[in-house]
């Protein structure tokens, strides 16, 4: 029979613990109702601070439930009627339940000061909260509170364009997390960034000015300070008004009572996340709301999870400074000995906690660097592989061995034993395949290093050979033939590898070739190094026929080039269909058919697409400002002229680009390798999204750009990919395994951190100008143009092996099912081909 | 084996048409096609041209290499590897395609059949 459960919060730990359900509970036997005070779908709160790069909620959105789960938004629950077990929201909406989650969240705390609100007075919690720090249009900006979440809100108001001066209560900066010295070097690095810190002095009151709005702060000290947007973070408080008002039992200083299983004083009732009071403490991470998660989860389904203690070990990088704490990070231990390392000079605070005997890892703060993050963490708890003095020095270099039942992805709860097993006996090999075989690594991402010392340990050689031919990757084929300016495969595989190649490098090598602009794609011995696609200049299709893909920059046509599409397909028999990149494939055609079919094209003004090869494909647009009441730039004019200027470019995979005239995003751009979403100011640039079997949106690598620093930071983005990454490796993965990921991009192309900008710019330059249509270059040159027929002793003789039927009134391939039986001599039988 | 007396023999094209390491297609007098490759060390093989995994005849447009020095094509469609001296499928042990006695007489390429 099917239970009803009703989920009262539709923030991140509410959304976990509706999704861990719906993952787990494949029969369905709980119907889902959440109901949700705030009007917009659950996003992500821990990534608040990102809004303000885009001011697109979107980017924070996270995934919507199925349809089976029915979410009411902007409806909060005001009444439980537990003897009834009926919940009535503010509207008079009344849902019973069987059972009921308590995802309340927290409320900001406000210290009752005078003038605390005041106009212009804030605080930092919802996407709604930034929009009104935004709107209120303030210039100078105080934000009380120096811990974990006001130094997010300082960053925020600091990338709205203000000066934030912080006022923390205690004597150093994040007091929960680190340790004097770690606060003290956190402090010098924020300072450094324009910050102005006022540690160890309470505030007094938020003064209004004239127009009696707040104008500035007052502390115990007698300092004053100017601010007309003043921004209160410090500290959270549980949302556990509804339980009291039911009669559920609540901690002395607030939160709902739970056990460990999250029950709540009454059975049916569950409480997770900050709302929560577990053991006398009141967890204000995710961390452990999505662990509680996971419990109600399991309990509702029968299970006997029980909370697994929280650990709160943190690592994250506030306003560029990492900081990480774990495990007993203040000593509290009876007995706990500190070893501390500190290096003001370059920036970096260790310390670790150790027993009295020195030989247990307790805890630790890093500040500055917080590489060994990674490897210590784990360790806490057991005992110490070497001096604790080496392992704080700089490079410590000291062989970390940790025991199998070490957690090396806290996330997930993955031990190093299990990782091992993946790599030895699963037979893992890449962080990639580890990451999909364990799921560590796939949360927060921290332990990632460590997985990658975990295959080296188990003896993995993470071989970056192309292939049998070429013990080299593909980046370092392009330095060698860049460097040595070796233009034949002949040449490079006699001095670089061994063979005569195979199906692997030598399209890499063609693909190569072809970027450093080396002539048309079919001449010579360069023919015969391309995959079908490329020595046909057409998409092989299932039945040996080919498709057709003329260029339609922008997706922008005339009526009369449309009319040269629709008279070529029809008098050559071609299906056709509408593209996903706004451009027309023409299906069917045969070998012999492309170049009667490209001569008809080109002298209509058409090009080649490049839908055949890895190269850039389109660039797709919305209507932009010519036509759109909403459009803020010219969409169309821009993605014309980006596709114009980087067709024909080669690169390690396909390019797909769109422009958006607006936010509302109407070209999917950050679906797309490069995506440039208009703003009012100018341009926003996203990189590394795609579609496919993984989707990913891009990210934001600039904004508010004008349009020739834009097309000079694409020119670098694309130039640098088809240099440097691997073979059929898209943006997006090319991004992610690069050391330092997106920041480490913008830094090499943005900020020129290598000093190769300048090269990379005169590299696509060089493309560009030496950009011809391929189908022309065909179509003028008979030796390329005899290639092109179906057999070489019956050039006009069609394949006998193709045939077609109709379909919806178009021609279609007749469907084989299994393995033809000409020219094969063996093979299994007909049913098993049938089933692959 | 078959004797080789008969066999019909096909002048399919000259020597000279042919390039290393990329494939053409024939048409054989029975309606059956081969896909001809030259090597770069100047081996002459003819297979099928019928790719088994796809039904499409295609094996004389895929890449011509080798696998740990055998002279190999790869299939355009789905890429397995043949033999090409021996049709043998290198990633399916269960399937084999057909291969043709191939010579070179008069200047002619002539591929022989049944």
């Amino acid at each position: 029979m099917t239970r009803t459960l009703v989920v009262v919060g539709n923030g991140m730990v509410g959304h976990r613990a509706v999704q861990a359900l719906r993952d787990r509970d494949a029969e369905g036997t709980w119907r889902v109702v959440v109901l949700a005070e705030e009007s917009r779908p659950a996003y992500d709160r821990v990534a608040l601070s990102s809004y303000v790069d885009t001011w697109d909620a979107g980017t924070l959105s996270l995934p919507e439930h199925d349809e089976s789960v029915q979410v009411r938004l902007g409806d909060p629950v005001r009444h439980i009627d537990r003897a009834a077990k009926v919940v009535t929201t503010a509207s008079g909406h009344e849902q019973g339940y069987d059972a009921l989650v308590l995802a309340t969240g927290s409320r900001p705390f406000v210290p009752p000061v005078p003038g605390h609100d005041l106009p212009g007075c804030h605080v930092y919690r919802t996407i709604e909260d930034l929009d009104l720090i935004r709107a209120s249009g303030g210039r100078s900006a105080v934000v009380i509170g120096g811990g974990l979440l006001g130094l997010e809100a300082a960053n925020a108001v600091r990338l709205m364009g203000m000066a934030p001066k912080v006022v923390e209560l205690a004597p150093r900066l994040m007091p929960l997390q680190v340790d004097e010295g770690g606060g003290a070097l956190l402090r010098r690095q924020v300072e450094r960034l324009g910050l102005e810190i006022h540690c160890g002095v309470s505030t007094v009151a938020v003064e209004a000015g004239g127009n009696g709005a707040a104008a500035g702060v007052s502390l115990a000290d007698g300092t004053r300070l100017d601010a007309d947007v003043v921004v209160f973070s410090a500290g959270i408080r549980p949302r556990d008004e509804l339980a009291r008002e039911s009669g559920l039992a609540v901690g002395e200083r607030g939160g709902i009572l739970v056990d460990e299983s999250c029950r709540t004083s009454d059975e049916s009732i569950y409480a997770v996340g900050e709302c929560a009071c577990l053991e006398g403490r009141v967890y204000g991470l995710v961390g452990p709301g999505y662990a509680m998660a996971e419990v109600v989860a399991d309990r509702l389904l029968g299970g006997g999870a029980v909370f697994p203690g929280a650990d709160t070990s943190t690592k994250l990088k506030l306003l560029g400074v990492d900081v990480a704490s774990f495990g007993d990070a203040h000593a509290a231990s009876p007995g706990a000995l500190e070893v501390v390392h500190n290096d003001p000079v370059s920036g970096s605070y260790r310390k670790l906690v150790v027993s009295d005997d020195a030989h247990v890892l307790l805890g630790g703060v890093l500040v500055g660097d917080a590489s060994q993050y990674a490897t210590l963490r784990p360790l806490v708890g057991r005992p110490l592989p070497a001096d604790p003095g080496s392992l704080v020095a700089p490079a410590g270099g000291v062989d970390l061995a940790l025991p199998d039942e070490a957690q090396v992805c806290s996330c997930h709860a993955v031990t190093k034993g299990q990782i091992t097993c993946a790599i030895n006996e699963s037979g893992c090999t890449d962080v990639a395949s580890v990451k999909s075989c364990t799921k560590a690594g796939t949360g927060c991402g921290s332990c990632v290093p460590m997985l990658k010392q975990l295959l080296d340990e188990c003896g993995v050689v993470q071989s970056k050979a192309l292939c049998e031919h070429f013990e080299q990757s593909r980046a370092e084929l392009f330095e060698v033939v860049r460097a040595t300016g070796i233009r034949t495969f002949s040449q490079l595989i006699a001095g670089y590898g061994k063979g005569r190649g195979c199906d692997i490098c030598k399209p890499v090598v063609a693909s190569i070739l072809a970027s450093l602009a080396t002539g048309h794609v079919l001449d010579g011995e360069q023919a015969g190094l391309q995959d079908t696609n490329d020595r046909f200049l057409a998409n092989l299709q299932r039945n040996g026929t080919y498709s057709v893909v003329p260029r339609i920059p922008g997706g922008e046509i005339t009526p009369e080039k449309l009319l040269v599409i629709a008279e070529v397909a029809r008098d050559f028999g071609l299906y056709t269909k509408i593209t996903g990149g706004q451009r027309i494939d023409l299906f069917g055609a045969t070998v012999d058919q492309l170049p009667p079919i490209w001569r008809r094209l080109v002298d209509a003004g058409f090009e080649s697409g490049h839908a055949y090869g890895k190269a850039l494909r389109t660039v797709k647009s919305c209507v932009g400002t010519t036509w759109c009441r909403y459009g803020v730039q010219d969409s169309v004019a821009l993605a014309i002229d980006l596709e114009l200027r980087y067709r024909g470019l080669r690169a390690p995979h396909k390019i797909k680009a769109g422009v958006s005239g607006c936010a509302r995003e109407c070209a999917e751009a950050r679906g797309k390798d490069f995506g440039v979403i208009a703003t009012e100011l100018g341009w926003n640039l996203y990189v590394g999204g795609n579609g496919g079997f993984k989707p990913r949106h891009a990210d934001l690598l600039v904004s508010d750009v004008d349009t020739e620093t834009l097309v000079r930071v694409i020119d670098r983005f694309l130039m640098f990919y088809v240099r440097t990454a691997d073979r059929l490796q898209r943006t997006a993965a090319w991004i992610e395994a690069m050391d330092g990921g997106l920041d480490h991009l913008r830094e090499v192309i943005v900020d020129d951190s290598l000093g190769i900008c300048a090269d990379l710019e005169s590299a696509m330059a060089e493309h560009i100008d030496s950009y011809q249509d391929e189908w022309r270059g065909v179509l003028e040159d008979p030796e390329k143009l005899a290639r092109f027929s179906s057999f070489v002793n019956a050039p006009g003789v069609p394949d006998p092996t193709i045939s077609f039927r109709e379909e919806r009134g178009q021609r279609v391939p007749t469907v084989q099912l299994g393995m033809p039986t000409e020219g094969l001599l063996a093979g299994p039988n007909i049913s098993e081909v049938a089933a692959r | 084996m078959t004797a080789v007396d008969e066999l019909t023999w096909t002048a399919v094209c000259e020597f000279g048409d042919l390039e290393p390491e990329r494939g053409v297609a024939a048409l054989l007098p029975g309606g059956e096609q081969v896909a001809l490759f030259l090597t770069y060390a100047g081996t002459l093989h003819a297979l099928s041209n019928v790719d088994p995994f796809s039904g499409a005849a295609v094996l004389s447009r895929g890449i011509v290499g080798d696998r740990t020095g055998m002279p190999v094509v790869s299939s355009p469609v789905y890429k397995q590897a043949f033999d090409l001296t021996t049709g043998q499928c290198l990633d399916e042990p269960d399937v084999r395609v057909r291969t043709y006695p191939v010579v070179v007489w008069d200047g002619f390429v002539r591929v022989g059949s049944p």
